[in-house]
């Protein structure tokens, strides 16, 4: 097996995914098989071979630092719209810090 | 005369500007087919009768005017992937179950000024993860051609709406295939624009360095007046393209002369279904009887852009998922247990098993210890197969191949076997990895009567050579003109 139990559990805190023994179980035979798969990039000798991140040059834009006034533009109260939960404009959520 | 809901794109939009055709006819024809023909189909999610009517009341009062532009009073669908400003936008998933956007994405408001019409929001895989529709998190769509089969994935409702006749054009989304596979599958055409051709602003992110935006239409035609409208840069999207977008229309010829056509070899040896290849070769004939020459070219690394893919893919979700905590917007659980316990079982009740998936194998592909050999390893390998591409591009103006190697399959058949599922997008995957603009338009059916999809592959930022071979091939078949009967 490519992946075992205990490195899937880690992998869920990681991802903040809250799994059920059930799921564990099958995603460690899923991802097991889907790596077995994947593994078939080891057959390729890639080290004088430059990574692609992107396809196309990316560059840095720039734009004045002033509030967009155009319709649709972001306001507090859209900001906070569709919050599970809000206290006036803020996101309201769990105590962080005991 | 053709029943309104048939009308391909180019016509009914030469009928509007002329004023023998309303905008509010022709809508209203679209909610009525909607209406006769969604209980089978399933393709919407939210179907925006109200917005659609006002919207056509505008349309004809442009077209009264002389204001109107190719699309203005055209019915459309978009994909839920598409953020519009007080509609219900979900990307098929529970984690965002009744999000109501307060801003509309470029796309979207580039569609409004250009006076399209929307008639409602579109089934996905959850999240555009899938190949069937069938990860779906709300609603199950079928297929228009035999609705116990699949209408392909992720675009499922795009390409089920428009082969059923309920809108003829609609957009979607392309990351490994999300387009082009449905459009085979439903026997419509679709096109993944160049990465950076159409701005991404307001489209909810999958895997950003591959998601590419594009039409799905009831012809070549229609498509180009679709893509047309919503190409460009954009200062919202960094990795927009500031390229002209040439008139797609007036590059169209009837005959495909002094134009070389590449076939790849590696997409046609062994696996494909015998209905595909026999009409695969039949319209290879087709498009030598138009006066294009046909070349081999070979592609190397095919057989490794799956597992490239399924690793820069899931690591690039892995990372834009994980703005789905609870906090902002979408579904909340378990904040009676602190902030922790919060993220972990909204993202265990909201994501599909699938989305999970993707988001564990992108998540242990990034992780200590691993990055090197896979992450690292698939960016050196997509280099490879982008440079397949420029090899091959310098002896051929466009590449030819199917679109997947088979056609659509039955529900249920795939969903326990992931990897299987994955496979279905073997000769898909590869262009978005190099970039590159691809189309799937139809050209012919199997045995069984479903619809086969031939795709073509062009350089970057060439989308009229795709439109041009498409249209001249559409003009000497009627492949494109049969419309499903609905049937079980």
């Amino acid at each position: 097996m490519a992946i075992r139990e205990d490195e899937v559990r880690r992998v869920a805190t990681l991802a903040r995914l809250h799994l059920t023994d059930e799921e564990t179980r099958a995603l460690t035979s899923d991802l097991g098989r889907i790596l077995d798969y994947v593994d078939k990039l080891a057959e390729l000798d890639t080290s004088a071979v430059e990574p692609t991140s992107h396809v196309v040059a990316v560059e840095a834009h720039f734009r004045d630092d002033a509030i967009s006034t155009e319709d649709g533009a972001a306001t507090a109260e859209k900001a906070v719209a569709n919050a599970p939960r809000r206290d006036g404009h803020f996101f309201a959520v769990p105590p962080i810090i005991e | 005369m053709t029943a309104l809901h048939e009308l391909p794109i180019e016509e009914a939009s030469r009928l509007l500007a002329t004023r023998k055709l309303s905008s509010r006819e022709l809508v209203e024809a679209a909610l009525a087919r909607i209406e006769a023909t969604e209980a089978k189909v399933g393709s919407f999610l939210t179907v925006t009768a109200d917005l659609a009517r006002a919207q056509a009341a505008e349309a004809d009062a442009r077209l009264a005017s002389g204001d109107a532009t190719p699309l203005t009073g055209v019915p459309i669908g978009l994909k839920d992937i598409f953020v519009t400003r007080g509609v219900t936008t979900t990307c098929a998933s529970k984690i965002l179950e009744g999000f109501v956007p307060t801003f509309d994405g470029t796309v979207v408001e580039r569609l409004r000024r250009a006076g399209a019409v929307l008639v409602g929001k579109l089934n996905m895989d959850e999240f555009a993860m899938g190949s069937s529709c069938e990860n779906s998190g709300l609603a199950a769509t079928r297929n228009p051609w035999k609705l116990s089969r699949v209408p392909g994935g992720s675009s499922g409702g795009s390409a089920s709406s428009v082969a059923a006749r309920q809108v003829a054009g609609s957009f979607g989304t392309d990351t490994g295939g999300s387009i082009r596979l449905p459009a085979s599958y439903c026997g419509v055409t679709g096109i993944k624009p160049t990465y950076g051709r159409v701005s991404r602003f307001g489209v909810i992110a999958f895997a950003s360095s591959l998601d590419q935006v594009g039409p799905l239409a009831t012809s070549a035609r229609g498509a180009a007046l679709l893509l047309q409208a919503v190409a460009g840069k954009d200062p919202r999207d960094s990795t927009s393209i500031d390229a002209p977008v040439p008139d797609y229309l007036s590059s169209m010829t009837p005959r495909l002369d002094g134009m070389t056509l590449g076939v790849p070899r590696e997409y046609m040896i062994g696996g494909l279904d015998p209905g595909v290849d026999a009409a695969v070769r039949a319209a290879l004939d087709r498009l030598k009887e138009l006066g294009a020459r046909l070349v081999d070219v070979s592609l190397p690394h095919t057989e490794y852009a799956v597992a490239t893919y399924y690793i820069v893919a899931t690591a690039e979700a892995s990372s834009n998922l994980g703005r789905y905590d609870g906090v902002r917007y979408g579904l909340r659980r378990g904040e009676e247990n602190g902030v922790r316990e919060m993220y972990g079982r909204t993202r265990d009740a909201g994501f599909g098993a699938e989305v999970k998936r993707r988001i564990m194998l992108g998540t242990y592909v990034l992780s200590a210890g691993y990055y090197e050999a896979y992450y690292s390893k698939a960016m050196r390998v997509r280099t490879l197969i982008r440079r397949d591409f420029e090899q091959a591009f310098r002896s051929c103006d466009a590449i030819v191949a199917p679109t997947s190697p088979d056609t659509a399959f039955e529900i249920g058949s795939r969903t326990d076997d992931p990897l299987k599922m994955y496979l279905s997008d073997i000769l898909t995957i590869a262009a978005p990895l190099a970039g590159l603009p691809a189309m799937s338009s139809p050209c012919g059916f199997d045995e069984a009567g479903m619809p086969v999809g031939l795709q073509l592959i062009g350089r970057p930022l060439d989308e009229a050579v795709l439109f041009r071979i498409a249209a001249a091939y559409e003009d000497s078949t009627d492949w494109h003109r049969r419309v499903p009967e609905l049937r079980a």
